[in-house]
């Protein structure tokens, strides 16, 4: 168990190491900083001068190091737009963020697994297609597409109109939103209860539960379940990365003030300070979700403590 | 030959017929789709603004009604659903090589080139390809060559692991190790031998990943990051026709839909080919 959990670890840092060396190099070969920074049609003594406070004259090692530093020491830089901190602009936009990450998270837990225990459950039956036929539905269809065919339906048949202006913390503008960003983790979780349902109610032990007169009920909340929940633990530490990337486009159609449109917006300006703290949020985000995940699979799956 | 193609399609079910059917008109049309309209996508005419698709009651001469700057959808959505389809296919393609190759690499080579190969998997893993996608597109200068470059990036992670994993088991038969004995080099026992024998688990990840990589285009087009005007594609179709959604639907709801059913399509029919190709589900069958 140690073991198990101190290979996790070191993974998590190397990857995260790993992360900021290619963000650096990146930032790098896109050009000299210095030219950028420094006004338009000065000599060249200035952009020395620049290079020089910049600490741009040392060797790339030297500046490797410094900018390990700076960003362990909290210091991500300012934008160049509205000369703020990064990590300030960040923090304003994450609650935005999180509410609508966090609810379509919900409504795709909420629905997705239902569906796909009642499909495994009623295996070949029309329900279980219908089930299978939704969730490749919800693989194929574009998020902006939907988000923007609940706009057009709300406001020509409803008269509802989603997007800017809307009051964003009431109901029917947070749900339709998170309904769009939660559908493509909705259907991936269906598919997936469905087939490790499928899986674990096949096993030989299941036909000794039966054997034992167990009630089905019982059988499934206390064989099926234990079982069946080990991979969609994975699954959801793979949806994380589904529903990032989704925010960036869902908020974009909504016009939902989050960090999603602060990533878009920061890259049509070439504000790469922000473009780069974002960047190592999202990496730092999903490593630790995975990290957790580790964690998470030692409080379910027994076997994994033995080793 | 006739046999062992209804060999092939005689077991199709009727859904993944019309998937193969769409895709395949969906190429026609992308190809050749310049027939059916007398106009050119960049032919633009402001007074012939926002023009009503025919069945609406608009202009005989525009079939499907016209943008705002009055150009005809019809010519726009040829020529964008054939950039759309170059970028999916030579984006899929740039993914699978780079990433089998590098799979195969990490497996022959092992000791410090796998960890390297692994750890930039992991990164890889760990950051969504729009993320990454977004970060380049902030600190280079967007081009075509560019972007298709980086739509070749999606799912190069998960080629990589599959080749390695694949290969690493197929060191191991026996006729691996004949080779071998026989004094063949490991790349030619790698390149002739063992890549045939993983070429199954790529073309599977081939169907999973191609309708990716077209939601990737669209959806980056579609933020304005993605294919730029003059030049233009499904999504970025949709991102012009987006701010008249309520009053010109059809700008953004035509390119949409082509887009979702050929995605739809594709997976539809790449699930079915992953069924024939796997052997071990062609065992629980038999």
């Amino acid at each position: 168990m140690f073991l198990y959990l101190s290979t996790r670890l070191l993974r998590a840092v190397a990857t995260m190491l790993l992360t900021v060396t290619i963000v650096f190099v990146f930032i790098r070969l896109s050009g000299d900083p210095a030219a950028a920074l420094a006004p338009p049609d000065v000599g060249q003594e200035v952009i020395d001068q620049y290079r020089e406070k910049l600490g741009l004259d040392q060797p790339l090692w030297k500046q490797y190091v410094t900018y390990v530093g700076t960003l362990a020491r909290g210091q991500f830089g300012y934008s160049i737009h509205t000369g703020r901190p990064a990590l300030e602009l960040f923090l304003d936009k994450l609650p935005a963020t999180l509410m609508l990450g966090g609810t379509a998270l919900l409504i795709a837990l909420g629905v997705g697994i239902p569906l796909g225990v009642v499909a495994a459950l009623n295996r070949n039956s029309p329900i279980d297609r219908g089930v299978m036929a939704f969730s490749v539905f919800a693989f194929a269809m574009p998020n902006f597409l939907f988000g923007l065919g609940v706009i057009l339906i709300g406001a020509l048949a409803f008269q509802v109109f989603y997007g800017s202006g809307s009051d964003l913390f009431s109901l029917g503008a947070l749900l339709a939103p998170a309904a769009t960003l939660g559908l493509a983790s909705m259907g991936a979780f269906a598919r997936f209860a469905r087939s490790s349902v499928l899986e674990t109610i096949n096993k030989p032990f299941m036909i000794a539960a039966e054997a034992r007169g167990i009630p089905r009920v019982r059988r499934l909340a206390r064989h099926v379940a234990p079982n069946a929940a080990i991979p969609l633990v994975t699954l959801l530490g793979l949806s994380l990365g589904t529903l990032i990337a989704g925010s960036v486009v869902t908020e974009q159609v909504f016009a939902w003030p989050g960090v999603g449109q602060l990533l878009v917006r920061s890259v049509i300006t070439r504000d790469i300070a922000v473009v780069q703290f974002l960047v190592l949020a999202v990496a730092g985000t999903m490593v630790l979700a995975n990290l957790l995940v580790d964690l998470l699979y030692l409080v379910i799956d027994p076997r994994i403590r033995v080793r | 030959m006739t046999g062992r193609i209804s060999g092939i399609f005689g077991d199709m079910p009727w859904a993944v017929r019309i998937a193969l059917f769409y895709v395949l008109m969906f190429v026609l049309f992308a190809l050749f789709g310049d027939v059916l309209t007398e106009h050119t996508f960049r032919e633009a005419s402001l007074l012939k603004r926002l023009k009503p698709p025919l069945f609406l009651g608009g202009e005989d001469s525009f079939l499907l009604g016209t943008d705002e700057k009055g150009r005809d959808l019809l010519a726009r959505l040829v020529v964008g659903s054939r950039i759309t389809l170059i970028i999916a296919i030579v984006g899929t393609f740039i993914g699978a090589i780079v990433g089998s190759l590098l799979g195969l690499l990490a497996a022959a080579r092992r000791g410090a080139t796998e960890t390297v190969i692994m750890a930039a998997v992991d990164v890889q893993a760990s950051l969504p390809i729009i993320i990454v996608a977004l970060f380049v597109l902030a600190v280079f200068d967007n081009s075509f060559t560019l972007f298709l470059l980086l739509i070749g990036l999606t799912g190069w992670e998960v080629y990589a692991r599959l080749t390695r994993g694949a290969a690493l088991s197929a060191q191991e038969h026996g006729y691996a190790i004949a080779i071998r004995a026989l004094g063949a080099s490991s790349t030619r026992i790698y390149l002739r031998h063992i890549l045939p024998n993983v070429l199954n688990v790529v073309l599977v990840q081939l169907t999973i990943n191609l309708p990716l990589t077209v939601l990737l285009e669209t959806a980056l087009s579609f933020l304005g990051l993605g294919v730029q005007p003059p030049l233009t594609s499904l999504g970025q179709i949709m991102s012009e026709g987006r701010d008249r959604l309520l009053t010109a639907w059809w700008l953004t709801m035509m390119p949409g839909t082509i887009i979702f059913f050929l995605a739809l399509s594709i997976s539809l029919a790449g699930d079915w080919l992953r069924d024939r190709l796997d052997p071990t589900l062609r065992r629980i069958r038999a």
